[in-house]
C-alpha cells in the first residue's frame, strides 16, 4: 500500500508538471494550429534562466520563477513573430519543420552557453514530509500546488477577462473574431507568450526535483505531445486530464511493472490511443 | 531536347561518381563521400513518403536503426551471409513500417508526425534497454566478416545501392502507383473520390520508404562496423528531414544535393558540433520561410519549368 501511495503522489506530481507544459502547447495549437515542437526547449531555457538567477544573483526562488515566466513569455512572443507568423498561411507542416529547426538551434545555444553538464537546482524545500508512511519533499507538493494554481489562473483568465475571451474567440472562429475587430496577430503573440510562460513555470517548479541540463526539455516536450493527443489537440480540459493520466500511468507502471521501461508506457499509451481513438478524448476530429 | 541533355548530365555525373575513387585516395574525403552516399539513400527513401506522398514521417531513424540492427543480428545470431542479411534486414525494416503504418497512417498531418516520432522513441528505448538482444548501450559488433575491406570497395558498394535506390524510386514515381502517391499528397479526399484506396496506397509508400531506410541502415552498419542505440535516435530522423528539406522536397535530385551539402560543408569547414547544430537549425528555419521547396525546387522555380505543385495539403 505504501508503494501505491508513494507512486500515486509521484504520479500526481509528474501529472501536474505535464499538464502545465501541455496546457501551453494545447493553447498554442488551439490558436495557431501548429504543433510547437520547440516548446520543451523553451522549458529547458526557463529552467536555466531561473537557475542562473538563483545561483548568481541569489534571487528568491519565487521571484526567479516570475522573472523566468516573463522572460520566456517575451521570447515566446518573439519566436511567434519571427518564425511562425511568416508561415501562417502555408501548410502547417512547414511550421512543424521550422519548429524542429528552432529546437536544434535552442538546444545548441544552451550547449554553447551552459555546457552539457547536469546541474543541481538549489532548493529550500527539500525536507521530506511524512504522511501515511509516504515520504514526500515539500518541493514535490509545491509542484502540485503551483501547477493547480496556474491551471486555475489560466481558466479564470480565459473565461473571465476580455483579453482571455479574445483567445477563445480566435480559437473558435478566426474569421469571425477578425470581423468583430480582434487582431489575430496580437492574439497569436499573446497566446504564444502565455503558453511559453506556463512552460517556464512548470520548468522552474520541477527543476529542483530533477536536474537541469540542455536536453532536459525533449522528454517533457514529447510527453506533452502525448498528453495533448490523448486529450485532444486544442482542448484545455483534455490537456489537464491527459496530463494527470499520463503521470499516473508512468508512476504506477514504473513502480509496479518496470522502471527501465517507464518512458515506454507513455508512448505505448499514445500508440494505443492513436489506434483506438485518433482524435483524443476531447478532440473534435482527426484534422 | 531537354530530356536528352538531362540524360547526358545524369550519365556524366554517374561516370564522375564511378571515377572518383581512382582519383581521390584521401581516406578522409572518401569517408565523407561514403557517408553522403548512405545518407542520400536514407534521405531519398524519406522523400518517398514525405515529399511524394505528403506524410511527415519522423520515425525514419528508427527504421534505419532497425535495418542496421537486424542485419547485425542476422549475421551474428543466425550466421547469415551479408548478401542474405541485407535483403532480409531491409525487409524487416519494411515490415515494421507496415505494422506501424497500420495505426499511424490512419491519422494525418501533425498527428501522424507526432505518432511516428513517438514510435521512434519507443524503438530507441527498446534497443537501449533490451540488453539480451542488442547489447544495450554498449556497442554491438557487426556480425560476419567484412567483404568490403578497402574504402574504394565500400564506396562502390554504397554507390551501387544509391543508384539502385534512385532507379527504383524513379520507376515508382513514373508509374501509376507514383501518381496515386502524388494524388494523395495533393488531396486525400479527392484521391479517394476518384477511386484510390488512400490507406492502402499510403501503407505501400510507407513500407517501401522504410525498406530503403533499412537498406541505408545495413550499409551504415557494414561500413561503421559496430552499432549503438544512438543510430536509431530521432535525431537521425531529423537529419534525414533536414537533408530532404534543404535539397528539395518532392524531387529525386533534391535529397541527394541536400545530403551532399549538409554532410560535406560542415565537415570540410571543421565547424564544432554544437555550432553545426545551431547552423542547421537556423538554416532550416530560414529555408522553410523563404525557400520551402529547397534548393532544387527554387532552381526549378527560377527556370519556370514547373508549375506550382501542391506539396502538402493545407489542413
Amino acid at each position: 500500500m505504501v508503494l501505491f501511495f508513494q507512486q500515486l503522489v509521484n504520479g500526481i506530481m509528474l501529472g501536474a508538471a505535464y499538464s502545465l507544459v501541455a496546457l501551453g502547447l494545447t493553447l498554442i495549437y488551439g490558436i495557431l494550429h501548429i504543433p510547437n515542437f520547440a516548446h520543451g526547449h523553451k522549458y529547458m531555457w526557463a529552467a536555466f534562466t531561473s537557475l542562473f538567477l538563483v545561483v548568481n544573483f541569489h534571487t528568491n526562488y519565487w521571484v526567479s520563477l516570475l522573472i523566468a515566466m516573463v522572460v520566456l513569455g517575451i521570447v515566446g512572443a518573439g519566436v511567434e513573430r519571427l518564425v511562425y507568423r511568416p508561415l501562417r498561411n502555408v501548410p502547417h507542416i512547414n511550421s512543424f519543420i521550422a519548429a524542429i529547426g528552432l529546437l536544434l538551434a535552442l538546444e545548441s545555444l544552451s550547449l554553447i552557453f551552459w555546457g552539457a553538464d547536469f546541474r543541481r537546482f538549489p532548493t529550500l524545500y527539500d525536507k521530506p514530509i511524512h504522511l501515511l508512511g509516504v515520504a514526500i519533499t515539500l518541493q514535490r507538493l509545491l509542484v502540485i500546488a503551483g501547477a493547480a494554481l496556474f491551471i486555475i489562473l489560466l481558466q479564470v483568465f480565459i473565461k473571465r477577462t476580455w483579453l482571455g475571451a479574445t483567445i477563445e474567440a480566435v480559437a473558435q472562429d478566426p474569421e469571425g473574431a477578425q470581423l468583430v475587430g480582434i487582431s489575430i496577430d496580437r492574439v497569436s503573440s499573446l497566446t504564444f507568450g502565455i503558453g511559453t510562460a506556463l512552460a517556464a513555470a512548470a520548468a522552474t517548479l520541477i527543476a529542483p526535483v530533477f536536474l537541469v541540463y540542455p536536453t532536459m526539455g525533449s522528454m517533457p516536450n514529447l510527453k506533452a505531445f502525448v498528453v495533448i493527443i490523448i486529450g485532444g489537440m486544442g482542448s484545455i480540459p483534455g490537456a489537464v486530464i491527459g496530463g494527470f493520466m499520463l503521470g499516473l500511468i508512468e508512476a504506477l507502471g514504473g513502480g509496479y511493472i518496470s522502471t527501465d521501461y517507464k518512458d515506454l508506457f507513455a508512448f505505448g499509451a499514445l500508440v494505443t490511443f492513436l489506434t483506438l481513438r485518433p482524435m483524443g478524448l476531447f478532440g473534435k476530429g482527426v484534422r | 531536347m531537354n530530356r536528352i541533355s538531362g540524360k547526358w548530365i545524369v550519365l556524366a555525373i554517374t561516370v564522375i561518381a564511378v571515377i572518383i575513387p581512382l582519383v581521390v585516395t584521401n581516406k578522409y574525403y572518401m569517408n565523407i563521400l561514403i557517408m553522403s552516399g548512405i545518407w542520400s539513400i536514407v534521405a531519398l527513401s524519406l522523400n518517398l513518403i514525405l515529399g511524394y506522398t505528403g506524410q511527415v514521417n519522423l520515425a525514419h531513424g528508427a527504421f534505419f536503426g532497425i535495418g542496421a540492427y537486424a542485419s547485425a543480428l542476422l549475421m551474428l545470431k543466425l550466421k547469415l551471409g551479408f548478401w542474405l542479411a541485407l535483403p532480409f534486414a531491409a525487409a524487416i525494416a519494411g515490415f515494421f513500417g507496415f505494422l506501424i503504418g497500420l495505426p499511424a497512417l490512419r491519422t494525418r498531418g501533425s498527428y501522424f508526425a507526432i505518432g511516428t516520432l513517438c514510435f521512434n522513441i519507443i524503438v530507441t528505448l527498446i534497443v537501449d534497454r533490451w540488453e539480451g538482444l542488442t547489447e544495450g548501450a554498449s556497442p554491438l559488433p557487426w556480425g560476419g566478416e567484412i567483404t568490403f575491406k578497402t574504402m574504394a570497395a565500400q564506396y562502390y558498394l554504397v554507390l551501387c545501392f544509391l543508384l539502385l535506390t534512385i532507379f527504383v524510386l524513379r520507376r515508382i514515381m513514373q508509374s501509376l502507383v507514383g501518381r496515386t502517391f502524388r494524388a494523395i499528397r495533393g488531396n486525400e479526399e479527392l484521391a479517394e473520390a476518384v477511386g484510390i484506396h488512400a490507406m492502402r496506397t499510403k501503407i505501400l509508400s510507407f513500407t517501401v520508404s522504410c525498406f530503403f531506410a533499412g537498406v541505408g541502415g545495413v550499409l551504415y552498419a557494414s561500413y561503421i562496423g559496430f552499432l549503438s542505440p544512438e543510430i536509431t535516435d530521432y535525431h537521425v530522423s531529423f537529419d534525414a528531414l533536414i537533408y530532404v528539406m534543404i535539397g528539395g522536397v518532392g524531387t529525386i535530385v533534391g535529397p541527394i544535393i541536400g545530403t551532399l551539402l549538409i554532410v560535406t560543408i560542415p565537415e570540410t569547414l571543421h565547424i564544432a558540433a554544437e555550432f553545426r547544430l545551431l547552423l542547421y537549425g537556423l538554416i532550416l528555419i530560414v529555408m522553410i520561410i523563404y525557400l520551402p521547396r529547397g534548393i532544387v525546387g527554387w532552381i526549378k522555380e527560377l527556370k519556370g519549368k514547373r508549375r506550382q505543385e501542391v506539396i502538402w495539403e493545407k489542413s
